[in-house]
């Protein structure tokens, strides 16, 4: 018996390995949704484009989309531009920008220079959606149901393996279930 | 030329580490003398080639050599010169290299101490040392080379060393810590050896308590100056944050801790031995783990390196063949059989236990409040964080309880106490305890449940150790002689007692009764925190070395006068740009006052953080006297005395005799 | 008179240099200032590298203290300012974990620890005392031999 007991540490040990290995290579900073499962939350914002329409959650009902965080401010959200206008065109998924904590002047001469992929762009100049959304850094892209209900939320910039191994296979369950 | 011969160095190191790790085991385990001869002269050879590369790296640094890979991210022209030295082990690699001198420097030292231990012993013990360095200098020279070139394109300036890296504390922090980290691999080499050649006794407790000890100082130094650095750095007056890379530092010592004090109870009874071995191997266990955690980026700290899965990988593979070879020895050779010794309930052998239990428990809730994110990530059970809040609920009753033990404690006698005797000896010292820390409720103004049991604590092991010293000086031929008989280990476990008290003071009083206040303030107005005013005269704007800084002006009053005038900065570096928070601050041993320059809320309001930290430096004091005890611990005559037990008797396990402990002796009971 | 208005103006001017400056965010009282610092402290920043609120200085953590002001002059209890972060951003932003099925490992560790430590040194000592009487006490004859000894010693005195 008390040899089996000079044997547990070393199981001790064993286990730590094991739990520490699956950690290397994980961004910890990738956190999950707290949203995933519920609906957006309401907001009342203009619309960047539109000045004078005002847009509320009703926006994300009807169709499955994608609601990308964006700001010129954010050096990846330019990186990723390209990879959302390939999506827009090829892929033709809807996706709707939310300007998060942005210059609308500097917004619209961003869109014009670099293209448009957004069906509709929310101009959120203070965050206020941001943070109800939980938008802790952009970009981010958020994959939300034909109800309105968010999926997911994926930390970071969008580029075709994103796409196909991250963002289709959400959006495929979510077709099933809708 | 140089960098690439400091490369090789590494490798000729390496070479030798390697026959270190099997030529002198080879010939301790087949009884060749003249194979165990080559331990010293091959632990000699490593040391001189890794401190060569050392010197090479240290140069390149200091003669701006931006063709080094390592030297362009780290340094820069116009760092003053004592960083660019300190800058060596900035980095991940430079400060690996750092671990590797002082390992290799300790096995050198283990070489030169020993002269009196038996060859065979000394062959494994330094055999097992060349194994950890071994692993380490495979890591260095096949994922983290730190002579790596940038040739061609060798850049005209470096990219700077981190602004917030750009002081004393770089100088001071690392080299203590790791010191402390690394000097736990003597002791568990120790230990390996001694599962090795069957020989695990009481001698084997005293040759290696000295070697514990010192890592120990080292490493309780290495933890203050990391806590008083971020103290004053960083800006805002924290002092310990249970950030996992702060945690990877304590857990070696709160287990180095308990490994401590059971060598005591082995070396002096010989009892506890399979505990003791197992903790040896575990401190050693707890340093390699949080090198790995500090440079594998598994979980996010501002302390941490830069992370690299490969880099993190070979690591955790270093980790793992080190603890699961040496745990599984350990499950095999340890011995089960009980040594037949007999101690009543209130021994001191069980004390000792109990603090053990207490110290193990605290391990092992710093390490499954570090790891258990990790964990729940694992099973895929969400993200949580572990902070502040939950160490100080779980980790305070744990420090109170030990520290209660230890004021009990100190009156034990080994074998056994009488608890009738016990129990009048604590009267006095538990009355003095009471009221003096009641006083000192009333002096910071008011009573705390939590503020009082630390102090109490404190004031509650001060009491008990000095009235045992009283206690044990008493002589007839008067007091100074009871004083001067007193064995050096002795003081010295007074002056560790003590240092642990001042600690619990300070994070005691400094935690219930400091204050806080982020205020907006315009130039001419005063901030009241405590008994004291801030009057806030303006900004001014001064240029650096290397930076631009705004610096606020800010007279500090108290009952109308002057106390300090301070200066806080936010500093604009000219590499890199980055803007650091410079606070100044007004130490004093029974205070500190701490102003910070926040943001600037508009054109000439400001928000500025003000602190008063009522005994805060209490705190690192109290580490510096428990380095101080160890470092007298082992100055301790027995450690020089085997010199003429060994020459008369021939064997160099003999201990001298020890003094005995029938109350109202003095005695070495340390 | 007009020395009069002055002399009280002066007054009032001088009063309210020396008046209280407010918290960078307002509160009626010290304890709720003290709240507020509570707070921030123990609200993690979802995106620094393991920071609290209080000492960070990015953007988010910027709008998540204004979120806990405003919630605190809307009159909300700790839990619920501290819920209402943790719906949007996930309880990463909690430094003190809740005490649930996954978490009960994690708050138990510390006591289990104790506890069977203690088990552990109680059995040591059932041993012991198994292994004999623990210590047997000296007879007088043997007590007065100790006490002759060390009588000797200490006259004697030891280097």
């Amino acid at each position: 018996m008390k040899r089996f007991l000079l044997f547990l540490p070393l199981l001790v040990a064993i286990i730590v390995g094991a739990v520490l290995f699956a950690g290397i290579g994980k961004d910890p900073t990738k956190l999950d949704s707290a949203l995933v499962g519920k609906q957006v939350p309401a907001f009342s914002l203009k619309d960047l484009k539109n000045p004078e329409n005002t847009l509320n959650e009703s926006l994300f009902r009807g169709n499955i989309t994608l609601l990308n965080v964006w700001g010129t401010w954010c050096p990846a959200c330019r990186d990723e531009h390209e990879d959302l206008m390939w999506l827009a065109r090829e892929k033709k998924v809807p996706i709707i920008g939310l300007n998060y904590k942005d210059n609308r002047d500097d917004a619209l001469v961003w869109l014009d220079r670099l293209g448009d992929p957004y069906r509709t762009i929310i101009y959120d100049p203070k965050g206020t959606l941001g943070f109800d959304l939980g938008v802790y850094g952009a970009p981010e892209t958020f994959v939300i149901d034909a109800s309105g209900v968010v999926r997911y939320r994926h930390v970071g910039v969008i580029n075709g393996r994103v796409w196909e191994q991250v963002l289709l296979p959400v959006i495929k369950d979510a077709r099933e279930d809708g | 030329m140089y960098p690439e011969l400091g490369q090789l160095a590494l490798i000729l190191a390496l070479l030798l580490a390697v026959l270190l790790s099997v030529v002198p085991l080879v010939g301790s385990l087949t009884g060749r003398d003249n194979l165990q001869a080559f331990a010293r002269p091959l632990t000699t050879g490593m040391f001189v080639f890794v401190g060569l590369a050392f010197a090479v790296l240290t140069h390149a640094f200091l003669t701006d050599d931006f063709s080094v890979a390592y030297v362009a991210n780290n340094s820069n022209s116009m760092l003053p010169w004592y960083y660019k030295f300190s800058a060596v082990w900035g980095g991940h690699e430079g400060s690996l290299l750092l671990w590797i001198l002082m390992l290799t420097g300790w096995t050198m030292a283990v070489a030169i101490f020993s002269r009196r231990l038996p060859s065979v012993m000394i062959s494994q013990v330094l055999s097992v040392l060349g194994m950890v360095s071994v692993g380490f200098m495979l890591f260095i020279v096949v994922t983290s080379n730190p002579f790596d070139r940038l040739l061609p394109n060798v850049p005209a300036d470096g990219a700077d060393l981190n602004p917030l890296l750009q002081d004393f504390g770089l100088i001071v922090h690392p080299p203590m810590l790791y010191m402390g980290y690394v000097g736990f691999a003597v002791a568990f080499a120790f230990a390996i050896a001694a599962l090795i050649n069957g020989r695990l006794d009481a001698a084997w407790a005293r040759w290696s308590r000295p070697w514990t000890t010192v890592a120990w100082a080292f490493l309780s130094v290495g933890i203050a100056l990391g806590s008083w650095w971020a103290y004053y750095e960083l800006g805002w007056g924290g002092w310990w944050f249970w950030d996992p890379v702060e945690n990877a530092s304590l857990l070696p010592w709160l287990s180095g801790t308990a490994l401590m004090h059971s060598l005591a109870v082995t070396e002096k009874r010989g009892v506890f031995k399979s505990w003791t071995v197992l903790l040896a191997i575990v401190t050693f266990s707890l340093s390699l783990l949080g090198t790995f955690l500090v440079r594998s980026g598994v979980l996010t700290s501002v302390h941490a390196f830069a992370s690299d899965p490969e880099r993190g990988t070979f690591l955790l593979a270093l980790l793992a063949f080190t603890i699961i070879a040496s745990l599984t020895l350990y499950a095999f050779r340890a011995p089960v059989v009980h040594v037949r010794s007999r101690y009543g309930s209130l021994s001191r052998e069980i004390f000792l236990l109990l603090n053990n239990v207490l110290l193990v428990s605290a391990t092992l809730l710093v390490a499954v409040g570090t790891l258990y994110p990790l964990v729940l990530d694992f099973f895929d059970l969400g993200k949580i964080s572990i902070g502040e809040p939950f160490f100080n609920l779980t980790f305070s009753p744990l420090a109170v309880a030990a520290a209660l033990l230890l004021g009990v404690g100190t009156f034990s006698r080994w074998k056994k106490t009488d608890a009738g005797w016990l129990a009048r000896k604590l009267l006095w010292p538990l009355a003095i305890s009471v009221l003096i820390s009641t006083a000192v409720m009333v002096v910071y103004g008011g009573f705390k449940p939590w503020a009082f049991l630390g102090v109490f604590s404190a004031v509650w092991i001060t009491t008990a150790t000095f009235w045992d010293l009283w206690d044990k000086s008493s002589s007839k031929k008067g007091r100074i002689h009871g004083l001067k008989r007193q064995s050096r280990s002795y003081y010295g476990m007074i002056l560790g007692h003590l240092g642990i008290a001042m600690t619990i003071a300070g994070a005691t009083v400094v935690s219930n009764y400091g204050i806080e206040r982020d205020v907006r303030m315009v130039p001419g107005d005063i901030a009241e925190v405590g008994d004291y005013q801030f009057v806030f005269v303006g900004i001014g704007e001064r240029q650096g070395k290397n930076f631009t800084a705004q610096y606020g002006s800010f007279n500090v009053m108290r009952d109308g006068e002057r106390v300090a005038e301070l200066h806080p900065e936010k500093r604009q570096y000219a590499v890199g740009m980055s803007v650091m928070t410079e606070a100044d601050i007004d130490g004093g041993l029974f205070r500190d006052i701490f102003v910070a320059v926040g943001e600037r809320i508009s054109d000439n309001a400001w928000a500025i953080r003000l602190q008063y930290k009522p005994l805060i430096r209490w705190l690192w004091l109290g580490a510096l006297f428990m380095a101080a005890g160890g470092f007298l611990a082992i100055s301790d005559r027995r450690y020089r005395i085997r010199e003429r037990v060994t020459k008369r008797s021939g064997a160099s396990t003999e201990l001298p005799p020890t003094q005995t402990d029938a109350p109202g002796t003095a005695g070495a009971v340390s | 008179m007009f020395r009069i208005v002055c002399f009280f103006l002066a007054i009032t001017a001088s009063a309210m240099t020396f008046a209280d400056v407010s918290a960078v965010y307002g509160f009626d009282s010290r304890s709720e200032e003290q709240r507020y610092q509570n707070l921030i402290a123990e609200l993690r920043c979802p995106k620094c590298q393991n920071q609290n609120i209080a000492d960070s200085n990015s953007p988010i953590s910027k709008d998540m203290r204004n979120a806990v002001y405003q919630m605190m002059l809307d009159g909300a209890s700790n839990e619920e300012i501290v819920n209402s972060l943790v719906d949007r951003f996930g309880e990463f932003v909690k430094y003190k974990p809740d005490l649930d099925s996954r978490t009960f490992m994690l708050w138990a560790t510390p006591a289990i620890a104790v506890l069977v430590g203690l088990l552990v040194v109680a059995g040591v000592v059932a041993r012991s005392r198994k292994a004999g009487i623990a210590a047997p006490a000296l007879s007088k004859d043997e007590q007065a031999r100790v006490d002759k000894m060390l009588a000797e010693r200490n006259q004697n005195g030891k280097g």
